[in-house]
Order: C-alpha cells, then sequence, then structure tokens
C-alpha cells in the first residue's frame, strides 16, 4: 500500500511518520488551500505542528526538544509534504536553518535563551544568507557588522527569507562581513539578530509562484545594533558553519521534494480510478499507468537517496555527496512528478483548487532553495574529484 | 485517580471494510486497524483529568494481537500503561458479552473512572457504557460533551437535540464522551519513545476470571444473519424551475412527508 513506505524503517521511526501523515491529512489538507489563495500564513497549523513537538524533533529534551534525530525531522517533512509544501518548508527552515545553528555553535547561554520557544513552535528561528547580489555565491556577502561600544553595528540587506516576517518570529541569524583576512579575503561571521531590534526591518512580502502560504521576506539592516554576545559561533567561522547547515539542509530539502513526489502519486492514483474517458477510467490507459508508474518509481528511488544521505550523517560519515545526490535527484523527482501529475489531472490540474496544481506551483523552488541544481551537480563533481587538477579518484 | 480509558480497535473508515463470508463477523486483515475515533476522545479527556487531578490513566483494550498497535499509540499519547485482553475464545463476542468480559477486568484492576467514546465506528451499537455501569453497579454519565470532578463528584454535560442536561453522579463511574469534547492530541516523539518502554499486561480469559462460555461467537446473543454491500445511491430528482419551481419543491417535500 503506499501508504506505508516500510524500509525497515525503527518502530518509533514509523510511529512518528504514521503520526504525522494523520496529522497532514486532518489538520492540514481540509485547510490549505484557503491559506494558499490568500497568501497567508498558517498560524493555527504552525501552532498544532509546534504542541505535536515537530519543530523540537532532532533536539535534546533540556532544551524543550524531542530527543529525537535528523532523519526523524526528514520524516515528518516528508509526510507534510505529501499533503502540502508550504507547511512543510515553514517547519525545514525553522527548524534546520532556525534553531540548528543556535544548538549546533550557540552557547549554552545562547541555547538556553533561544531554543526551548523554537523547539516549542511558539517562535520561529530564519537563517538570512542570501542578498540581492547573489545567493550562490555566499563568499560576496555585502552586509557587514562592526563591533562598537560592545555591541554589533550591522548593515546590509538580505532577500528571500524564510520565516523571517511571521508575527512569531523570534531571530535571524545574518551572515555578515566582520573584517578582513590577511589577503583581504572577507572575514564572514554569524550573527542573530532578535525580531524588533531598532534598525532591522522587514520589507516587503514577495508575491511568489508557490509555496504561497510560507513566510519569505525582504530584511533591511541600517545602524542595527545587537550586543556582542549574539555572534554565533566563532567569529570568522560564518561561513564554515553554514555550508554544515547546508548540508543538512539538503538532506532536509530532499525530504520535502521526495513527500512532493509522493503527493502527486497519491492524487493520481486516486483521480485515475475515479476520472473516466471514453467510457472507462483514465486509469485503464496505459499512457496514464505508465505515468503514474513513472512518477512512483521517481519518488521510490529519490526517497533511498535521501535515506541514506540521512544514514550516513547520522552514522557520523562524510555525507556531502550523498546529500547533494540526494537533493537533485529528489528535486527533479519533485519537478517531473508534478509535471505528470498535473497532465493526468487535464484542466482540473490547472485549477489551484486541486493539490496537483499547489505541487506544480511548489515544486521549481526545491531545484533552486539551499543550492541550486547546478551548485549540487558542482559539489557532486568536486567530491569525485573532477576539475581543473584532473580526476583525484584516478 | 485511577482513570481507565478503554480503547478499541477498529478497520480503518477511511478503507474498504469487508465482513467475512464465513461466520458474518469483521474481516480485520481487509483493513488497516486504528483506534476508534471517539476512544481517542476518550483517551485525550482522561489525561486532560489526570494532567488537572492528578493520578494514573490506564488503557484497557479487548481484541485481538493487532490491537497492540493502538495500544501503543494510546501510550504514545502520554497514556501510563495498559491491560489487553487477549484471547481467541473472544472471537465472535457481541456487545452483551463484551460488556460481561470487559466488567470482569474493569473489577480485576479496579477503578474511579472508566472513559470510553460513546460508541465505535464498526458495529455502532452504542450500548457499552450503559452495560458495563449496571454491570459494576456504578453511574453512567453518557455522551459527555464537558466532564468536572470535584471531589468525588462528576458533572458533565450531555449533549442533546435541543442543547444538554446537565447531569452529576458520583465517584466510581462510567463516562462516555462525544467528539465535541476536546481535541485528541497526536503523539509527539517523545511520547512515542517514551511509550516503549511503558507496561503492557496481557491477560487471557482465565487471568480475568471471566467464564469461556459466557463470550464468543457461539453464546453470542445476537447474531448477524445476513449482510449484503448498501445498494449504489440512486439518482436524485431533478427540480427545474420553470416559474413553479418554489410550488414543486414543496409538493415533492410534502410527498415525502417532511412538510
Ligand atoms: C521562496 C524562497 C525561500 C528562500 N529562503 C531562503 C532563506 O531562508 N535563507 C536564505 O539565505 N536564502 C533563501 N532563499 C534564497 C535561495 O537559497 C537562493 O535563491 C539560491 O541559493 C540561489 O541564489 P540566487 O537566487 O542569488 O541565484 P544566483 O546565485 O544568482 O544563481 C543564478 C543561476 O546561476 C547559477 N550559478 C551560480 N553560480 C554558478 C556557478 N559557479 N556555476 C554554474 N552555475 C552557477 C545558479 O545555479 C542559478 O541557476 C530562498 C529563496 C526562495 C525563492
Amino acid at each position: 500500500m503506499s501508504d506505508a513506505p516500510g524500509y525497515g524503517l525503527a518502530d518509533e521511526h514509523e510511529s512518528l511518520r504514521r503520526a504525522v501523515r494523520e496529522f497532514a491529512r486532518a489538520e492540514v489538507a481540509p485547510v490549505i488551500g484557503d491559506y494558499y489563495e490568500r497568501a497567508a500564513f498558517p498560524y493555527d497549523i504552525v501552532a498544532k505542528m509546534g504542541a505535536m513537538g515537530l519543530f523540537g524533533l532532532p533536539f535534546p529534551e533540556e532544551y524543550g526538544g524531542m530527543g529525537g534525530d535528523y532523519f526523524a525531522l526528514c520524516l515528518a517533512l516528508e509526510e507534510l509534504a505529501r499533503v502540502d509544501s508550504s507547511v512543510a518548508i515553514t517547519l525545514e527552515a525553522g527548524v534546520s536553518l532556525g534553531a540548528m545553528p543556535v544548538y549546533r555553535f550557540g552557547t549554552e547561554e545562547q541555547r538556553g535563551r533561544w531554543l526551548p520557544d523554537l523547539c516549542a513552535g511558539t517562535r520561529l528561528g530564519a537563517f538570512g544568507l542570501t542578498e540581492p547580489g547573489g545567493g550562490t555565491d555566499a563568499g560576496a556577502t555585502r552586509t557587514t557588522a562592526r563591533l562598537d561600544g560592545g555591541q554589533w553595528v550591522i548593515d546590509g540587506t538580505k532577500v528571500f527569507i524564510t520565516n523571517s516576517g511571521t508575527d512569531i518570529t523570534a531571530l535571524v541569524t545574518v551572515t555578515a562581513v566582520t573584517g578582513r583576512g590577511p589577503e583581504g579575503r572577507p572575514e564572514i561571521s554569524a550573527i542573530v539578530v532578535p525580531s524588533g531590534t531598532p534598525g532591522f526591518t522587514v520589507g516587503q512580502k514577495y508575491s511568489k509562484v508557490g509555496w504561497s502560504a510560507s513566510d519569505t521576506n525582504e530584511l533591511v539592516f541600517a545602524d542595527c545594533r545587537v550586543p556582542a554576545d549574539h555572534l554565533l559561533g566563532e567569529r570568522g567561522r560564518g561561513y564554515a558553519q553554514f555550508l554544515r547547515t547546508l548540508d543538512e539542509g539538503r538532506v532536509a530539502i530532499a525530504a520535502l521534494s521526495v513527500g512532493l513526489a509522493q503527493g502527486c502519486v497519491d492524487e493520481c492514483l486516486r483521480y485515475s480510478a475515479e476520472r473516466t474517458a471514453f467510457g472507462r477510467a483514465i486509469g485503464g490507459y496505459q499512457a496514464i499507468q505508465f505515468k503514474i508508474a513513472d512518477m512512483e518509481a521517481r519518488a521510490h528511488t529519490a526517497r533511498l537517496a535521501y535515506y541514506d544521505a540521512a544514514a550516513r550523517m547520522l552514522a557520523g560519515l562524510p555525507f556531502k555527496k550523498e546529500a547533494a545526490i540526494a537533493k537533485l535527484v529528489a528535486s527533479n523527482a519533485a519537478m517531473d512528478n508534478a509535471r505528470d501529475a498535473t497532465q493526468v489531472f487535464g484542466g482540473y490540474g490547472f485549477m489551484n483548487e486541486f493539490p496537483v496544481g499547489r505541487f506544480y506551483r511548489d515544486a521549481k523552488i526545491l531545484e533552486i532553495g539551499e543550492g541550486t541544481s547546478e551548485v549540487q551537480r558542482m559539489l557532486i563533481a568536486r567530491e569525485l574529484g573532477v576539475g581543473p587538477e584532473g580526476s583525484r579518484a584516478s | 485517580m485511577n482513570i481507565v480509558v478503554l480503547v478499541k480497535q477498529v478497520p480503518d473508515t477511511a478503507t474498504e471494510r469487508k465482513l467475512s463470508a464465513a461466520d458474518s463477523t469483521l474481516d480485520r486483515a481487509s483493513a488497516d486497524g486504528v483506534i476508534n475515533e471517539l476512544d481517542e476522545y476518550a483517551i485525550e479527556e482522561g489525561l486532560r483529568l489526570k494532567e488537572a487531578h492528578g493520578g494514573e490513566v490506564t488503557i484497557l483494550t479487548m481484541g485481538p494481537d493487532q490491537a497492540s498497535d493502538s495500544i501503543r499509540k494510546a501510550l504514545s499519547m502520554g497514556a501510563d500503561k495498559a491491560v489487553h485482553l487477549v484471547d481467541d475464545a473472544l472471537h465472535g463476542s457481541d456487545a452483551v458479552q463484551t460488556s460481561y468480559a470487559l466488567a470482569q477486568v474493569l473489577k480485576k484492576i479496579g477503578f474511579d473512572l472508566a472513559v470510553l467514546g460513546s460508541e465505535s465506528t464498526d458495529a455502532r451499537t452504542g450500548v457499552l457504557a450503559a452495560a458495563l455501569a449496571e454491570r459494576l453497579g456504578v453511574p453512567q454519565l453518557s455522551l459527555a460533551s464537558k466532564v468536572e470532578i470535584d471531589g468525588s463528584t462528576v458533572r458533565i454535560q450531555r449533549i442533546t437535540d435541543y442543547g444538554y442536561d446537565r447531569v452529576e453522579g458520583s465517584l466510581p463511574a462510567v463516562l462516555s464522551v462525544v467528539e465535541k469534547i476536546n481535541e485528541p492530541r497526536y503523539p509527539s516523539f517523545k511520547g512515542i519513545m517514551a511509550a516503549k518502554k511503558k507496561p503492557v499486561e496481557k491477560l487471557s480469559l482465565a487471568d480475568a476470571g471471566i467464564d469461556p462460555a459466557l463470550v464468543g461467537l457461539a453464546g453470542a446473543t445476537t447474531q448477524v444473519v445476513d449482510f449484503a454491500d448498501a445498494p449504489p445511491r440512486e439518482a436524485g430528482t431533478v427540480v427545474k424551475d420553470e416559474g413553479d419551481g418554489g410550488a414543486k419543491l414543496a409538493e415533492f417535500l410534502a410527498a415525502k412527508k417532511f412538510v
């Protein structure tokens, strides 16, 4: 049955997967279309996700977490995205970009200050890296932060930042140039800016192609001052830190992509049995059967790819290449499945009120956010040692 | 307070459910088992009462081995422990026999408040709460949409067609709930992990002091004689408005004795 991935998941992971599946069907599916149409942030759903402990999944109980692991988060993301990607990305960004850097690089004092609310989902965290001048080339960060009288003074602009402007946003961790190295290389650090800090303004809300019920904003920092102890991790390590954050995030985005790809299969299974043309269910036509078979094959293989990357990550093995592969194939699968599912639905597939219409609009960003598909290929090639200097493997 | 929540595993209403051709009982292999929907509200109410008044929540389930899935879920929502009455001889028991078996277990394990959903989505007899209260000789507070406990007094709002009745009884008691009462929580990962370590006691008929002659298909007081698929829904009547639509509608309703 399509409901049960199986794969010998541990009992607790399988129970969690089922609980989130039920949650997504009962709490998200009936209402999300309306939020999406209005491009409204689903505070009610997020509160329920918080009550269920989803925002605390990979964090220890001492910070209000659930004592689970990153794979548990991935399973939750997959099951949410199987129904809707806006709520899934809200969770992904909140945990993997918002709270995880605080947990991983924060001091004990910083963890204690920010994590409990972020784990409870009563407040959201965001991570601001991308700038108007470029996201892929993160080394070209223009935003600056300088120390002045025990405070960081931040100036610059960030774009496309998820979860940064909701009523419950607690903080945005921004990357900023805090100095220059010996050869003039920028020294990049990460600094936590609490929402509401004077000089930090949330700019326009974008009109987006997809993810309409998620929160994405432009952020402007002008003479924005935060205490010196808001530096997250080591000064000058901001760049290295976010690379680790992004490696993990890729596995999470892969899981989310698999969810969307599987959601397309779910919808098509149902619709192809109900919809008739020329006197029979369209599922009786081989053209439709093959489409659905291809869709299932893509979702299945992409799932194996992210399970593998997550397993390596949890085992403490190198997982950069596997994470890049998982994100590449899973976002591809999501895109292909969304296109095919829309085709199976015919004209109804082009209507926003049908989930596949949303899937179609939500799929494209998966090939762009948290590292474009080009970046994933660059990473895979680099890990293989392919490059101007010749292959490392030979 | 010692709260026992009765939880029944039923076939998922979202899937196609069948009766077995051999003995007209539920074909449990044909559909996924889930917690009876109203029982989730009963679990939630049990947990809330415990959170407010202290004590312990025990899950009591009668059902085959696979019902342990539902028990696990109830424990992961936050119940403290479970008792699983499982015995092949129970197969085919009807509502009267089931109430006998469960009452025996309740007597054995003891309770201040036994909470259950007001009916199950499979058999839908809706008589268990009343039968249990009768067998146990305690008050029944049924169809509760709100519950308050004050010392040994239980007050409920009992939903009715016209609003609600206020009903009061004393502990120990049997309480049946409707879905208006609360919003059941979803299990958290922490709850799921904790549930793995919670005790589940399995009882056979002998363990529970249940007389085998009084349960099971052979001695059931009711019998499913025959069953058939529900007939497909017939096409509705379309009333076309040609200036006299209102009159035609009124005629239609009058013919069906609605007006
Ligand atoms: C809805 C949404 C939410 C987002 N949320 C966040 C967030 O929370 N935080 C955050 O920091 N960012 C966020 N982003 C930004 C996102 O991560 C970036 O858009 C993405 O990394 C690409 O950066 P860019 O848009 O500047 O494209 P560019 O970097 O300008 O890239 C343009 C094109 O050039 C290609 N390219 C670039 N360099 C190379 C190269 N060396 N070789 C080959 N091809 C190359 C890219 O692959 C791409 O196709 C979000 C974006 C969106 C749309």
